[in-house]
């Protein structure tokens, strides 16, 4: 509600335009994920072969299990890693923190390649063999300073006294820890899980260079294939992007309805 | 409290490992002579010598130019977008933000090679053309579907980063200049825009950044022989095996694009201090994925 109120069709054709602009290559993607042929540019009949041959393709269904288990696996340990670190910081004086988060934002400000390279160099310099661990712990690695960058504004708004006074009254460290803090900022516990997770399962540059030995995810799939894609790939997306915005309705959804559900109660 | 300062210990070994570390390698690595044992080092800047050769500028100085006409397009077209969905009403602002967002979870790989089936020369667009009774254009493998390729991936955080400034401004003020008499334009031009010139600069790194070192989008839509500075680096280190020059490629883009930030930074005087209220935001962390 800023500003000043223009001629009415100017909004609606700006912003009509710029969603078409957005989606036509979705749309297209999943018409074409139906396609009878193996064109992506001709239309020869409805089919839905490409499905069938998607979980038929070996490659395929590696590639998607390398995505879902890094995935939910990086999440994890980048959650709780993240969670403790952003704590730990709340608590910390201001110069440890701001050291902290000038370091820990560098993979942030930093083009990806950049960090993706370096991890590399890092793996090399080690003499890691580069596989699906190298792609978990650069995983693990790039998500941790997005958690902390989400869960620190909630700690900001907590009331220090309340955990003090738990432990006043007999919680140790870790009671107060687990009962008193955690529960108080489990939005952005959450919120902090959810961007690890999306950053995981989509990302390429970072997981391009740290994989070796024919360890592939989703996208270095996609990558690979450029030159003999096939119209496999558009049924993986097609069925990833209805999973997606399923998932993105009912988060945004749910609690709408929810909150209706409250002011009709009351 | 001193018991949870040191639930920060673990995170500062991992730090060490995995960012410190790496970076000091690449600087190792760009100033050192290739094929050395892990040991020995010989230090050289023959890397950045070899650097500044013609053909290597040309794609350093066409990355930059690519990266520019993407900001500028995305600023030119987001803006008013942004501008008209913070003046919808609450309920539509959340739809058109949730719609805008939604491609955005979607593989961007994905979404770059759909660009193929609609620009190619027997593909969709050409096809309407033909349908309207024109002549077909060939645009694929030229500088226009790379950029039309980064606008479309990097507009997007534009948007939303412009979007959480002018969502978040102070309506009173706007009454406040109406009431003193200004007209619609001065109020846009000298309340409104000046607001929102820290949403413009944080959108600006947010798609100058991923513009300049993306080599996914160049491949994709630019061709097998289309180089920008991403594309080199992973030659580089991926093809040619030469990860020292590598390396010292990747700093010098860092360096190039740091000067750009702080440049960008100079643009207005009042950025330092209403900076804060950005970054705070959503536009800053939550869409800063390329």
């Amino acid at each position: 509600m800023v500003g000043t109120k223009p001629a009415k069709w100017l909004p609606f054709f700006l912003i009509g335009s710029t969603l078409l602009f957005f989606y036509l290559p979705i749309l297209i993607m999943i018409v074409f994920s139906f396609n009878g042929s193996r064109s992506l540019t001709n239309w020869a009949g409805f089919s839905t072969q490409w499905y069938t041959q998607l979980f038929n393709s070996r490659d395929m269904m590696a590639a998607v299990m390398t995505t879902v288990s890094i995935a939910l696996i990086s999440t994890l340990v980048s959650t709780f890693v993240g969670t403790i670190t952003a704590i730990g910081l709340s608590k910390s004086n201001k110069v440890i923190k701001e050291t902290v988060l000038m370091i820990s934002n560098l993979p942030i400000l930093n083009p990806e390649i950049v960090t993706a390279i370096g991890l590399m160099l890092l793996f090399s310099a080690f003499a890691i063999r580069r596989g699906f661990a190298t792609m978990l712990l650069a995983h693990i690695a790039f998500s941790i300073p997005y958690v902390i960058l989400t869960i620190l504004p909630k700690l900001r708004t907590l009331d220090p006294n309340i955990a003090e006074a738990a432990m006043d009254l007999g919680a140790t460290p870790w009671q107060a820890l687990v009962k008193v803090i955690v529960p108080q900022i489990t939005p952005g516990i959450v919120a902090g899980a959810l961007i690890a997770f999306t950053m995981s399962f989509d990302d390429f540059v970072i997981s391009y260079f740290v994989t070796g030995n024919g360890v592939k995810n989703i996208s270095i799939l996609v990558y690979t294939m450029s030159k003999r894609i096939n119209p496999t790939i558009n049924a993986l997306s097609t069925i990833l992007v209805v999973i997606i915005t399923i998932a993105l309705v009912l988060v945004n959804v749910l609690p709408m309805l929810r909150k209706k559900e409250r002011i009709a109660i009351e | 409290m001193k018991a949870f300062r040191s639930l920060v210990k673990p995170y500062l070994f991992w730090m060490a490992v995995f960012i410190v570390i790496p970076m000091l390698l690449i600087v190792l690595y760009a100033f050192t002579q290739q094929g050395n044992d892990v040991m020995t080092f010989t230090f050289t800047i023959d890397n950045f010598v070899k650097f500044f050769d013609p053909i290597f500028l040309k794609v350093l100085g066409k990355s930059l130019q690519i990266a520019f006409v993407t900001t500028l397009v995305s600023i030119i077209l987001g803006y008013p977008v942004a501008y008209f969905v913070a003046n919808t009403k609450e309920k539509t602002q959340t739809l058109l933000i949730l719609l805008i967002t939604i491609p955005m979870w979607i593989n961007m790989l994905v979404r770059t090679y759909s660009w193929i089936s609609i620009l190619s020369d027997n593909g969709f667009l050409n096809a309407i053309l033909k349908a309207m009774g024109l002549s077909p254009v060939s645009l694929m493998y030229t500088d226009f579907a790379v950029s039309l390729g980064m606008v479309y991936n990097f507009m997007p955080f534009m948007i939303l980063s412009i979007y959480t400034v002018l969502a978040k401004m102070d309506k009173a003020l706007i009454a406040a200049s109406y009431d003193l008499g200004a007209n619609r334009l001065q109020t846009f031009l000298r309340i409104v825009l000046p607001l929102s010139v820290p949403g413009i600069i944080a959108g600006i790194t947010l798609v100058f950044l991923p513009a300049v070192s993306t080599f996914v989008i160049p491949k994709f839509l630019g061709g097998g022989n289309y180089m920008l500075i991403g594309n080199l680096i992973e030659n580089q280190f991926i093809t040619v095996g030469e990860w020292n020059f590598g390396s010292a490629i990747s700093l010098i883009m860092a360096m190039v694009i740091m000067g750009s930030m702080l440049l960008t930074r100079r643009l207005d005087r009042n950025v330092e201090e209403s900076d804060k209220g950005v970054n705070n935001g959503n536009g800053g962390v939550m869409y800063g994925r390329h």
